[in-house]
């Protein structure tokens, strides 16, 4: 891997090739789910070849995205725990939100609105992939009750509508904070970057002399 | 969508929302009347109902009932159901429904349908299903409260009885009816089946089946498919019939209140995040941050 001198890993390889592999499961299952939920979506089956295409490969879709953000949350997860940090983060989030930096307090690898996205979606995959296992009809249709399949699907519309909610919020705050994106294309951050959005996190790698993303690595 | 030659026929379609083209909406309801009282059994509409519309499902296992297939299936979209019944005075009563299609007036698989013109109502009443536009999902048998509708696993896509809605559109009467040797099944405008079931269930009532009456459940806003019931206090005990039939609330709160809602909120969602752009721009590193940051790093022991 090469990365321009001076530079911190935001996002290992693996990471990176992770993450990207749910946000286009995430997006193609966004796109024939919206067509299924509403009428005036349903022009958008039309990417994927047509109604019966779009109805049979949505399921799939979700099954990978399900093992792929498996792999998110082990990742992930240790960085994403809560701590102290958050709550002082919380009582700042006015200025979070007017780019008043001096008044946010310092910031290890994740803030607490990463860690809602992230926690968020660790909630809202299992129920989607509960929910829609219940009316993936090809293979399921008698697995259980129609009554359960009623309420799952009503579950399943829900919980995609929240999800795309927070996929917004992930998506814009993407391109609020600019360097965000490259952190995760490209995989690193300047130092600047990392003092002004992360400083905790970068007091951490360089403690430990190291080049990220987490101490000691 | 791709139309056919009877669009105009058309009251309501599958995941539209626009108005159906309303031209015919005078067109007479038409109405089949089953009038279990008089059925035997013979299945004569099962046999009818295949020889129409060209259905060969496969041969099955007997399992010890006179129903036969045991349930509806994408080949079989009529079925006789037997039910042996003991009556409150300890008499066995044998009760024979034909299943099948109720051609509600408010179609809860027309409701649940994502597929724009995959269902449809005439201006007759009759609900069809127009293979071409069905992509197969399954809403259809969740939107039903008559568990209807039966996906195939070969072509993916519903299938359930059309009324004949081939023959009814040319002024021919259902296949099951044409077939019916005891006059079990008839077929005319709702209004006319309505007045004949009343007769009916009279004669029934005098003859001491005092709880006899039409089954046109109010729940689905009636049905083009009535039913004459000795015991219409009981629906249920006609193999399951429902009570009350009505749309799951579960079905009208996913396909009525969620979707505007959802969608507003995905709308706002991205309106709030271009107006915080709008107002407060996006967060950029400064050149302070950077030097702040070499600062730090000369002096926990300079570059790596």
């Amino acid at each position: 891997m090469t990365y321009p001198r001076g530079i911190f890993i935001r996002n290992s390889a693996t990471q990176r090739v992770n993450h990207w592999i749910t946000a286009a499961c995430f997006v193609l299952l966004m796109i024939s789910g919206l067509a299924m939920f509403h009428p005036m979506l349903f022009w958008l089956s039309a990417l994927f070849g047509g109604g019966q295409w779009m109805r049979a490969v949505h399921p799939w879709v979700g099954c990978i995205l399900v093992v792929s953000y498996a792999g998110m949350i082990v990742q992930y997860v240790r960085d994403n725990l809560p701590t102290h940090d958050d709550v002082a983060w919380m009582k700042a989030i006015g200025s979070v939100l007017t780019n008043d930096e001096e008044h946010i307090p310092e910031v290890p690898r994740f803030n607490t609105g990463q860690k809602f996205v992230f926690w968020s979606m660790a909630l809202l995959v299992p129920v989607l992939l509960i929910t829609g296992l219940a009316i993936w009809d090809a293979y399921f249709e008698h697995a259980t009750p129609i009554e359960t399949q009623r309420i799952a699907a009503l579950i399943h519309s829900m919980a995609a509508a929240i999800a795309i909610i927070i996929w917004i919020i992930h998506v814009y705050a993407a391109i609020w904070v600019r360097g965000s994106v490259r952190a995760m294309t490209r995989g690193y951050v300047t130092p600047g970057w990392a003092w002004r959005h992360h400083r905790k996190w970068l007091r951490q790698l360089v403690e430990t002399g190291s080049m990220g993303p987490r101490p000691g690595s | 969508m791709p139309n056919n030659l009877q669009s105009q026929d058309y009251i309501r379609i599958s995941a539209t929302t626009l108005t159906p083209p309303s031209v015919r909406r005078h067109e007479e309801e038409v109405a089949k009347l089953i009038d279990v009282t008089r059925c035997i059994g013979c299945k004569a509409c099962q046999a009818a109902c295949m020889e129409w519309n060209n259905l060969r499902g496969s041969v099955g296992q007997f399992e010890g009932t006179y129903d036969n297939p045991l349930d509806l299936d994408p080949n079989t979209w009529t079925l006789m159901r037997f039910t042996e019944w003991d009556n409150p005075k300890g008499d066995l009563e044998w009760l024979i429904r034909k299943d099948g299609c109720m051609h509600c007036e408010d179609p809860g698989c027309l409701k649940a349908c994502p597929a724009p013109g995959a269902i449809v109502q005439y201006a007759s009443g009759i609900v069809d299903f127009v293979s071409e536009n069905c992509i197969g999902c399954g809403y259809c048998v969740k939107g039903c409260p008559f568990n209807i509708p039966r996906i195939s696993q070969v072509d993916h896509k519903s299938y359930k009885c059309t009324l004949c809605s081939d023959r009814v559109g040319v002024g021919l009467e259902p296949a099951c009816v044409k077939a019916c040797p005891t006059g079990a099944i008839m077929f005319g405008s709702k209004t006319d089946m309505t007045t004949w079931a009343s007769e009916r269930v009279e004669d029934l009532k005098s003859r001491g089946f005092e709880n006899a009456g039409l089954y046109d459940p109010p729940g689905v806003g009636g049905t083009h498919v009535m039913y004459v019931l000795h015991h219409a206090d009981m629906p249920s005990i006609y193999a399951g019939l429902p009570d009350n039939p009505h749309i799951s609330t579960f079905v009208q709160a996913w396909k009525g209140a969620l979707k505007p809602i959802a969608l507003a909120g995905v709308a706002f969602a991205a309106v709030a995040g271009f107006l915080h752009w709008v107002v407060w721009g996006s967060n950029e590193v400064e050149d302070r941050d950077e030097k702040e940051a070499a600062e730090l790093i000369r002096a926990e022991g300079g570059p790596k």
